[in-house]
């Protein structure tokens, strides 16, 4: 069956079976290969993407269930500056050691510093709770995350000041 | 790939009256709603249905409605908007705090109140405070609708009180006034987890005597369990903490816990004694009345 979504701002149309599931189509038949495929099983963040805005896991989503909808990837975020202030900021403190883990990362704290742009430590540790990192890199990923806050704040700032 | 799918016929519906012909017309189905129980469920074939029903655009059933003296609440609103909704917050404090303990942010966005129900996972984490709300469901098919409470719901592992034509509607909230009520959840860490046990009160106190008790639990029976010994110790009783201990140390007579991956049945059942006083301890705190204990 054909499927069609808004794909990182540009409409894609797909064939699919209606038993894959989003992960696989963005990875084998779009070519998005910055969303991981970790556990398979809805526990460690790594194929995190943003369907309508809000970070959900591909692997649990059938294909046909994207129809019409947006879906979101690092790939987009990070060509439109969106995620600038989050990349620096996880360059910066050391907040990636084996890397397979940051784009889950990156969507779920860009949707949380959306949502909330100066999140306290609990917050961001709630937030995270659905990422997993096999480099247990935590702390620095927390780090980085509320550095990006302070990040954010400044450019919203700057951009005010213009 | 690890994890295959079985085969199987998609039919999206976009109405409720859609859904409910279809069900009614076909067999060997699965309805999916966010599908974070589901497709797991496919990938490790538990089920291999024929058909495939997706749920997720019926729109008329995403609604959170204040009544004043009741809530009511689609049954396929998201975890996540009843953790931030205020008027959950407000009225019936302890489901969103129980959903906030659920599983992670990204299965939140996606799950759904109805799913968790219907999944009727012995685990499921929205039952212990539905319990303690005494929450009613909306069931719903070609010939009518019925009203069932949620106590009545759960069959067993995986069962429920639904006919093959009916559908979950509705969850429907009396709110209480002058209780206090909270959810404790213990899994093997913080975040993210199922329950090893999970527990829910509410108690109304008059005159520093109990007047209503109500203790749920989950994970430690086929399915969510009121503790009503617990109940019937405490009801009329002064309020104070021994009357709280020794009333807990009953629910062992209200659950069958088995022992499993995450834990031992005689694990389960001492850590039901010190949820139960835990929470009930909350719930008296939570309408100022402080008689020790820890936090």
């Amino acid at each position: 069956m054909k499927v069609s979504f808004t794909l990182n701002g540009r409409r894609v149309e797909v064939d699919v079976e209606p038993n894959e599931v989003l992960l696989d189509v963005l990875r084998l038949k779009l070519g998005v290969k910055s969303v991981r495929r970790g556990c398979e099983r809805a526990e460690c963040g790594a194929c995190t993407v943003l369907l309508d805005g809000k970070p959900v896991y591909s692997c649990t989503v059938l294909a046909p269930m994207v129809d019409g909808r947006t879906v979101e990837t690092v790939d987009y975020l990070a060509s439109n500056g969106e995620l600038k202030p989050l990349v620096e900021a996880f360059v910066k403190v050391g907040a990636i050691q084996c890397g397979f883990c940051t784009p889950g990362f990156l969507l779920t704290a860009y949707s949380l510093l959306r949502r909330n742009p100066q999140p306290t430590v609990e917050e961001v540790k709630k937030a995270i709770e659905g990422n997993i990192c096999r480099c247990t890199g935590y702390q620095k990923i927390i780090e980085a995350i509320l550095l990006a806050s302070k990040l954010y704040a400044e450019k919203r700032s700057e951009r005010k000041e213009e | 790939m690890f994890y295959k799918l079985p085969k199987f016929n998609y039919y999206r519906v976009t109405s409720l009256n859609e859904a409910l012909k279809l069900i009614n017309e076909l067999e060997d189905f699965k309805v999916v709603a966010g599908g974070t129980d589901l497709v797991m469920d496919l990938k490790i074939k538990r089920y291999i249905p024929k058909n495939i029903i997706d749920i997720s655009r019926v729109k008329e059933l995403d609604y959170i409605v204040d009544d004043g003296d009741r809530i009511r609440i689609g049954a396929l609103t998201k975890l996540q908007e009843i953790v931030d909704s205020p008027i959950i917050r407000e009225k019936a404090y302890v489901l969103a705090e129980a959903v906030n303990q659920m599983a992670s942010w990204q299965i939140r966005n996606i799950a759904t109140i109805g799913g968790n129900l219907c999944n009727a996972s012995p685990a499921a984490d929205t039952a212990p405070p539905l319990y303690v709300l005494n929450a009613e469901l909306k069931l719903v098919s070609v010939e009518g609708e019925r009203i069932v409470p949620v106590t009545k719901f759960f069959h067993g592992p995986r069962k429920t009180e639904l006919k093959k034509n009916e559908l979950l509607a509705e969850i429907i909230i009396p709110v209480e006034k002058d209780a206090g009520a909270s959810a404790i959840k213990l899994g093997r860490r913080n975040a993210f987890t199922l329950s090893i046990v999970a527990v829910a009160t509410l108690v109304k106190v008059s005159g520093n005597k109990f007047t209503d008790v109500r203790v749920a639990l989950n994970s430690v029976a086929p399915t969510p369990v009121r503790a009503t010994s617990v109940e019937k110790a405490l009801t009329g009783r002064e309020v104070s903490l021994k009357a709280v201990e020794e009333a807990s140390k009953l629910v062992v007579n209200d659950i069958k816990p088995i022992s499993d991956v995450r834990a031992s049945a005689d694990y389960r059942r001492e850590m039901s004694i010190v949820l139960t006083r835990d929470s009930l301890l909350k719930s008296l705190e939570r309408i100022g009345v402080r008689i020790g204990g820890e936090e």
